[in-house]
């Protein structure tokens, strides 16, 4: 048994039982589709069409569809890439990091924040492949043989690590988010009526049964999982900021970007959790699961790793002026005062001043606050991404080559299509899977009362001393007794 | 063939975990127990043996490594070498990302696909369970009935240490 502090709040609210958590979690799966979640999807398959269009147009007419120019050859699609990126990054550290830390509030939250990472990984790699211009040669990036069309790939190259580290990361997540849903599809196909449900989830639980030995083992398989992805997250964000940081371009050639990048890619991903869970909360109404904690402990990572970005902005200013490097300094003068000094204000506001209000309590436990505070740190960081990369390139070495960009309608229109992606897939993960760990809540609802379990009988790990009885045994199955009820 | 297995169901699993120890002590043996979560200590009162997953593990994260390490420095350095901006052929120092993330690629599918394996679980039309309350509410201790055993006895036995409920069951094929 676990010792459970009185003065920390429940995990779950309303009493639930396990069968109550049953019925809550799968009761959207099994549900026919209501119509706000229709009206969401059809508004998700409109902008999947500006997407479907705008690849079309790029891939019909080329790169030059795009508003990049001889100076500025990287703009949107690598803000994009790595705000997607960054953006993934919150489910990876929720499911795995605060595994390992054995946080567990973690269980209510992080089925949806895994399902997001995986979608948010999906879009991010959207923009390298185009950018690719010939997307159907994009095998070239693995390591082939000669003969197969290209020379050997280059592993001394920052772009060719993250393809490693970008793969690694969507597949292992995918396979850690299926491992953790079997069990729950299991649960639904034991539930399920109708004849194509029931074969749907049988095929998708892969025969689960629940049996202790495969729990044991289940058991295993996530910690170590855990354990190998929590360097892998910290890992992904270095290689992406390594593209920048082994150029030797003015505002990128820094060493403080790996960890800059890593804690940015946090705080954008917890921000887009709280947007996410805010909304399923209500819809769903699951509030009972995601609580009002949830948010405020989600509100406070968010603050700290927003506070280490603030940190790292300043720290890229200093060290731009102690280094005496006229072209460092020149780079960062060029961004705070220059003709990008709006986006570079945008970020400091929405990156550094905003998410400082959470240090107010009244701010970190209010729902409208916080879906406002998260929405504001997704422009920020989407902004930080630009001002690295646009702020850095269109003003170069060779003053007679300085240019400014503007994004190109396709351009806008790549960028929204994949929210329209992103939305798509969230939309059905939510209606066809169980958007909350059914297994894991279970398994912690007991541990969030303060009176502790209904069974009173002798704790089996104190010691060997056996009483036998059968006294005090429950007859229906144990009630959350919750201290606020 | 046909098995028929005696149910003991339970609410709680606190009580399951003492019915097991019990169950066990009296001299049945416990054909397996289904939960619809994993519960804490279970692997000790049924005396499931340690997961050897882990040096399974170590294993493929070595094979990963090893293949990441040859593969970079057999193609750059041997097969195809090539002047990239004055540098060494083989520079360990930048094979450093890749040897790591194969590392993690070889040891997380590993796992899974190894896992998936032992524990025969792949994707079928039908699954039969015991009881379908064991993936909900409920936990199931199934005991298998064979020639004589006497039911009267063991529902006794299985009432006394807290089942709610003790139901016969016949599969095939399980």
């Amino acid at each position: 048994m676990q010792h459970v502090s009185p003065v920390r709040e429940p995990l779950v609210t309303g009493g639930k039982t396990y069968h109550d958590v049953t019925q809550d979690i799968s009761r959207q799966v099994e549900a026919a589709p209501n119509i706000r979640w229709m009206a969401a999807l059809s508004v998700a398959l409109f902008f999947l069409g500006v997407f479907f269009y705008s690849v079309y147009r790029t891939l019909w007419y080329g790169i030059g569809e795009w508003g990049l120019n001889k100076t500025v050859g990287w703009a949107w699609d690598i803000t994009n890439f790595v705000w997607w990126v960054g953006i993934g990054h919150a489910g990876t550290l929720i499911s795995a990091v605060l595994l390992l830390f054995r946080q567990k509030w973690r269980t209510s939250i992080n089925r949806a924040a895994e399902a997001m990472t995986i979608f948010a990984v999906i879009c991010a790699a959207m923009f390298p492949v185009l950018h690719m211009g010939r997307p159907w040669l994009a095998f070239w990036v693995f390591p082939l043989q000669n003969t197969y069309g290209s020379l050997w790939v280059n592993f001394n190259s920052p772009l060719l690590w993250d393809v490693f580290a970008i793969s690694t990361y969507f597949t292992v997540s995918l396979v850690f988010w299926y491992t953790g849903l079997v069990p729950d599809f299991a649960t639904i196909r034991d539930r399920a009526k109708g004849p194509i449900a029931k074969v749907a989830y049988s095929l998708l639980s892969m025969g689960w049964k629940g049996s202790a030995k495969h729990w044991s083992r289940y058991e295993t398989v996530s910690l170590i999982l855990a354990g190998v992805s929590t360097p892998l997250v910290l890992s992904v964000h270095t290689i992406v900021s390594m593209d920048f940081a082994t150029s030797v371009v003015p505002g990128w050639h820094t060493t403080i970007f790996p960890p800059y990048f890593v804690a940015g890619a946090i705080f954008s991903g917890f921000a887009m959790v709280l947007t996410l869970m805010l909304i399923t909360r209500v819809v769903f109404k699951l509030e009972d699961y995601i609580t009002i904690e949830h948010i405020a402990l989600m509100n406070k990572i968010m603050m700290v790793t927003g506070s280490i970005v603030g940190v790292a902005y300043i720290t890229e200013f200093f060290i731009a002026w102690y280094s005496q490097v006229e072209f460092e300094q020149y780079a960062f003068i060029n961004r705070a005062t220059g003709p990008y000094w709006w986006a570079y204000w945008s970020m400091m506001t929405c990156n550094v001043i905003t998410p400082q209000l959470v240090w107010i309590r009244r701010v970190r436990y209010s729902i409208p606050l916080t879906f406002v505070l998260s929405i504001i740190v997704n422009i920020g960081m989407w902004f930080e991404r630009f001002v690295i990369i646009v702020t850095s390139l269109h003003r170069d070495y060779l003053p007679s080559s300085w240019v400014m960009f503007s994004p190109s309608i396709i351009d806008i229109g790549i960028y929204v299509g994949t929210m329209g992606l992103f939305f798509t897939l969230f939309l059905l993960f939510a209606k066809f899977f169980p958007v909350i760990n059914m297994a894991e809540v279970k398994s912690v609802l007991k541990y969030t009362v303060d009176n502790g379990p209904t069974y009173t009988g002798h704790d089996p790990h104190l010691g060997a001393t056996h009483q036998h009885s059968t006294h005090g045994v429950p007859a229906s199955a144990p009630v959350n007794y919750n201290k606020h009820d | 063939m046909t098995k028929r297995f005696a149910l003991g169901i339970f609410d709680d699993e606190d009580v399951l975990l003492h019915a097991v120890e019990n169950v066990r002590e009296a001299g049945v043996k416990i054909y397996e127990v289904f939960s619809p979560f994993p519960i804490h200590g279970i692997d000790d009162a049924l005396g499931i043996e340690r997961s050897r997953l882990p040096i399974a593990a170590f294993f493929l994260g070595m094979t990963g490594l090893a293949f990441a390490l040859w593969l970079q420095i057999y193609t750059l350095g041997f097969d195809w070498p090539m002047i990239i901006g004055g540098k060494p052929h083989i520079a360990l120092p930048a094979f450093i990302p890749v040897a790591f993330e194969l590392t993690v690629f070889f040891t997380c599918h590993g796992m899974v696909i190894t896992f998936y394996t032992i524990s025969k679980l792949y994707p079928r039309w039908k699954t039969p369970v015991l009881d379908v309350r064991s993936t909900d509410d409920k936990f199931v201790m199934a005991i298998e009935l064979k020639e004589g055993t006497d039911m009267g006895k063991l529902t006794q036995l299985l009432r006394n240490n807290g089942a709610s409920e003790v139901n016969e069951k016949e599969m095939s094929k399980f």
